[in-house]
């Protein structure tokens, strides 16, 4: 039994592995030299396909409220992504296409801003929020509950003084 | 309270309230754009009234003045700039500035037909397939117009209807002619 979850452990792993990799490069093209073309030509244009959108769905359309590229009807947002796609068919990676972009429409082009100076304030901000209310609100019952019990002990004193007198 | 909490409470609120109201200060509907002081994009235009095939190129003007103004028939604020514009462009013709109009989002026939009702333009539309020069300048909307100085950078970029003002003060600026009149 143990063996048999040692495996299964040992397959999720693996599998995790190999989707990692397919994401992070096109795939390769079939061994078969009959049938590479097709199956290149077809593995290739699913790439890129799933690449734009990718992309797409990370970027803000610039006519829209707050919607991604990827998400926009617009005519603006179908021809950015026509942009998006040619680049990666010329060979950009996926961070030279973004980058375009924000040399073109700065770091608002970004749906999520990158990690860095004045943005860490998003992504630090809500976690200090967060850790600091809690420790407001512990703080706060923890005193509630301690008076509370205080004056239930005062209390049952009282009733105790009136019982004995 | 004590006097000791007071002080912590006031310690926690202040750079709260101090992040917000550095976010009242800015206006969201104003992106700053990120072209101004870098080398303008390169275009080459096919012109809509054009005699010849030949293609409008932005490396042709070079140590020239060129303004840059993305428009459309749809877009109403465009007709309220459009006098400025072509008053402007005449007023310079011939000065080493150039004014080109590139048209965005719309039809070569509607454009026509725009210039036509709106009693002319003093300058070239450019036409722009795909709105690859568009994004390639970051367009957001229409109109925009982009000032593009002699040395190939955008000098400036303004967002909404140009004023005659804004325009001859953008222009002097860089044939390096400013007068005390427009500044």
């Amino acid at each position: 039994m143990r063996c048999l979850g040692l495996l299964l452990v040992a397959l999720a792993f693996a599998d995790v592995g190999g989707a990692t990799a397919q994401d992070a490069a096109p795939p390769a093209p079939p061994a078969s030299a009959e049938r590479a073309p097709t199956a290149a030509g077809r593995a290739s244009a699913a790439w890129l396909e799933q690449q734009t959108r990718t992309i797409a769905s990370q970027l803000r359309c610039p006519v829209c409220q707050g919607l991604s590229l990827q998400d926009s009807p617009t005519e603006l947002a179908q021809e950015m992504r026509d942009v998006i796609r040619t680049q990666l068919a010329e060979g950009r990676s996926p961070d030279q296409v973004k980058a375009y972009f924000v040399g073109r429409y700065g770091e608002w082009i970004l749906l999520q801003p990158e990690p860095r100076s004045f943005n860490l304030m998003v992504y630090v901000l809500p976690l200090v929020m967060l850790v600091g209310g809690g420790a407001v609100v512990l703080f706060a019952l923890r005193r509630w509950t301690r008076a509370d019990g205080a004056a239930t002990e005062t209390a049952a004193v009282e009733d105790q003084s009136t019982v004995n007198s | 309270m004590s006097r000791r909490r007071a002080l912590l409470s006031g310690a926690g609120a202040v750079p709260i309230i101090a992040l917000l109201a550095f976010g009242l200060t800015r206006d969201a509907s104003l992106i700053p754009s990120p072209l101004p002081g870098t080398p303008a994009p390169p275009f080459a235009l096919a012109v809509l009234h054009a005699s010849t095939a030949e293609p409008i190129r932005l490396a042709d003007h070079a140590g020239e003045v060129v303004v840059l103004n993305f428009w459309a028939s749809w877009c109403l604020a465009c007709r309220s700039e459009h006098e400025a514009l072509s008053t402007v462009a005449e007023r310079y013709a011939g000065r080493g500035v150039h004014f080109y109009g590139v048209l965005y989002n719309d039809t070569p026939e509607n454009a026509r037909r725009w210039i036509a009702e709106m009693g002319g333009q003093s300058y070239p539309t450019l036409l722009d397939p795909g709105s690859l020069t568009a994004i390639d300048y970051g367009l957001y909307g229409v109109p925009e117009t982009f000032f593009i100085g002699p040395d190939g950078r955008v000098a400036y970029k303004q967002i909404g209807p140009a004023t005659e003002q804004l325009l001859v003060r953008q222009i002097e600026t860089l044939l390096g002619t400013v007068t005390g009149e427009w500044q």
